[in-house]
């Protein structure tokens, strides 16, 4: 296993070298043809003239700034790239009692890949399927799933996706991803500023440049610099592509050794292929990252950033027997029809593990509306509502929005109080999570203090009246309370009094 | 005076040798122990849960005592069971005691839509695939710890501090057990 990390470090350095490459050439191309009188001219002690010779003074420039840019993106990829991936899917963390089977799959998975640190489990609110890791390493990583996933898997099938996300940690691919795609926005933006200040200015370049003596040389690297702009960054992505689809084989490779079971994550692509919707929070640079395509996909082969699914199916289909990379490359040679190697020489001298047998729950038809309610319970209960359960056996799901002390039951009319220690309960959770993990907590949690709408009391007649305020506290009115308006003496919560 | 030195830097050198070998059959030793905890943290952790199956089913199930009181004797017998090879046999028998109760289950609709039962089986389920993904690696670091022992020329050095093999942990999977294979061709 170590091996095959290294081997791929190796791989993935040379392609960063490459793409860091383009980019510096990019940057001093763009410099040169920017700057024309820096180029052209020459100071030699005593008056300018014209230099018939190439200046690099300006590309250099061009070039530092092209580096410095990507410098400055990779830094805030590396430290900050997992919160922004996760707050921009709209990824929430979840606790293990919110969902049970999501995180013991994650440690079964840990368990077999020999990961030391188990990473935090996030849900996307979305019913579409697919799921994604993040991270800079296998000490600091996240796995993120979509409630649709969760609702329509069985538990083999999840296995095998969380199988894929953690061998995507253990290879370290996020990493790689990450800055590499960075490195290709940050080609991209080169070139579109070129290409659009060109468009700008471009009247007035070609009258500064053509009076100069130099207007032949400055047109040259004018039209170098033009031809780059526009392929530089198609080179960069395909060269991005082609890494992400051969991260996907090894990453799927990988989930089938973990797993012991090709089929799990098979039929588990087979579903996602068959509910392809495309997700709405993903975007081109975050679409690597999802074990399948996220977003509307149409064209195939060297432009897209996943194999295509079926031909994924199909290796892992073929794998029969016992589970190796070798085994994988084998098949996958015998699928594709091609020779080449997708796996690392390192990995191929693996011992095969057994496959093992179904799980008895793959067996069963997945009763498909339950699992979508409990879905959609678990992204309420995430999202802090309140549950209440009618004597009439009616579940009431109320919003964190819901204020008033009671509800009416839609089926039998009776009215049902609410849990005042429920709400205590949920806002302290509330609390206590926002303080512990500031920074990964992706959506800020309501604070009870000071925000929370004031409380509605009813009393009936004159005399002594208590309650009991969201935080716990028992507060009481004395009977001759005049004013309308108090407050909870340990929260200072707003309580408004009404007298029938 | 230089072949003494000679002499000596030779036996300084064999003497580097055999505590790096030494060293080396230490370390692996203590990754097949590491290992082994993995395990058996797990293996704890299920003997933990068969008790409150058991009496959440027992609710249910009135009519079979007999089957109830099989995955009980089994788990106390795991729970007492030490040494890698007596806690592997005790583990199969516990896993063929728990098959034929979860087949026995099969015939209780209310007990299987039971929120309490649904999440036992759930962390049984888990911890059994942790125990299986753990054994592999268990077994692994075990294979190697013996390919060292047996192996000229750390075999000498294992003699003499006696070093001993370490056990693999092979438990019969019950499926495996209960189920024939037949096949038509």
């Amino acid at each position: 296993m170590f091996e095959l990390v290294r081997a791929n470090k190796r791989r993935s350095f040379a392609v960063l070298v490459l793409m860091l490459l383009l980019l510096l050439v990019l940057g001093f191309v763009i410099g040169s043809a920017f700057v024309p009188s820096l180029a052209m001219t020459e100071f030699d002690g005593e008056n300018v003239k014209p230099h018939w010779g190439f200046d690099p003074t300006a590309g250099m420039i061009g070039m530092a700034v092209a580096g410095l840019v990507w410098i400055f993106q990779a830094l805030l990829a590396y430290f900050q790239g997992d919160s922004i991936l996760l707050s921009v899917s709209r990824a929430r963390a979840i606790e293990k009692n919110d969902h049970p089977q999501l995180h013991n799959v994650v440690e079964e998975m840990c368990i077999a890949a020999g990961l030391s640190k188990k990473p935090d489990v996030y849900i996307i609110e979305d019913m579409s399927m697919n799921a994604f890791a993040a991270g800079r390493s296998p000490e600091r990583a996240s796995i993120a799933v979509t409630a649709g996933l969760l609702a329509r898997l069985n538990r083999d099938q999840l296995q095998g996706v969380v199988g894929h996300e953690i061998s995507h940690i253990m290879n370290r691919d996020i990493l790689f991803m990450t800055i590499a795609g960075v490195m290709v926005g940050t080609i991209i933006m080169l070139s579109d500023v070129f290409l659009r200040s060109l468009r700008h200015m471009g009247g007035t370049t070609r009258y500064r440049s053509s009076k100069k003596s130099g207007g032949g040389a400055q047109a040259i690297i004018l039209i170098v610099a033009l031809v780059l702009a526009i392929i530089a960054p198609i080179l960069a992505q395909l060269l991005y592509f082609a890494c992400s689809r051969r991260r996907e084989y090894l990453a799927d490779a990988g989930s089938a050794i973990y797993t012991r079971y090709p089929e799990g994550l098979a039929s588990a692509l087979e579903v996602l292929e068959s509910n392809a919707e495309p997700l709405p929070s993903a975007n081109r640079a975050t679409a690597p990252m999802y074990i399948v395509n996220p977003l509307k996909s149409s064209a195939l082969g060297l432009t897209s950033t996943h194999p295509p699914t079926s031909e994924r199916i199909k290796v892992l289909r073929s794998l029969a027997g016992g589970v190796s990379y070798q085994a994988y490359q084998a098949a996958w040679a015998k699928v594709s029809g091609h020779g080449a190697a997708r796996m690392p020489a390192s990995a191929l001298n693996t011992a095969p593990v057994a496959q093992r047998e179904a799980h008895p729950d793959a067996r069963e038809p997945v009763d498909a509306k339950q699992r979508m309610r409990e879905a959609g319970d678990l992204l309420r209960k995430v999202n802090q509502f309140i549950f209440l359960t009618c004597a009439c056996g009616m579940k009431i799901k109320l919003p964190p929005e819901f204020k008033r002390e009671h509800v009416q039951c839609p089926r039998c009319q009776r009215s049902l109080a609410l849990p005042v220690a429920q709400i205590a309960a949920v806002a302290g959770v509330g609390e206590t999570l926002s303080q512990e993990t500031p920074p990964r907590r992706t959506i800020p949690m309501a604070k009870p203090k000071g925000g929370l709408q004031p409380l509605q009391i009813t009393c009936h007649g004159k005399g002594w009246t208590s309650y009991k305020c969201s935080c716990g506290t028992v507060n009481s009115f004395f009977p001759a309370q005049e004013t309308q308006e108090s407050a909870c003496k340990k929260c200072g919560r707003k309580v408004i009094l009404k007298t029938v | 005076m230089i072949p003494m030195i000679v002499i000596l830097a030779l036996l300084v050198a064999f003497l580097l040798w055999l505590i790096g070998i030494y060293n080396s059959l230490v370390r692996l030793r203590n990754a097949v122990k590491n290992a082994w905890s993995q395990i058996d943290v797990q293996l704890k952790r299920r003997h933990d849960l068969i008790p409150n199956l058991v009496e959440t089913a027992k609710g249910y199930m009135q009519h079979e005592r007999g089957t109830l009181e099989n995955v009980t004797k089994a788990r106390n017998l795991a729970a007492q069971a030490s040494g890698v090879g007596d806690q592997a046999k005790a583990e199969s028998g516990l896993n063929q005691a728990l098959s034929s109760f979860f087949v026995v289950v099969e015939n209780y609709p209310d007990l299987k839509a039971n929120q309490n039962f649904l999440a036992l089986q759930e962390e049984l389920t888990s911890t059994e695939n942790k125990i299986s993904f753990a054994r592999q690696a268990y077994n692994d670091a075990a294979m190697q710890f013996n390919n060292k022992i047996e192996m000229f020329p750390s075999n000498i050095v294992a003699g003499v501090f006696s070093f001993k093999q370490a056990e693999f942990f092979e438990i019969e999977e019950a499926a495996e057990r209960a189920v024939p294979k037949v096949s038509f061709s």
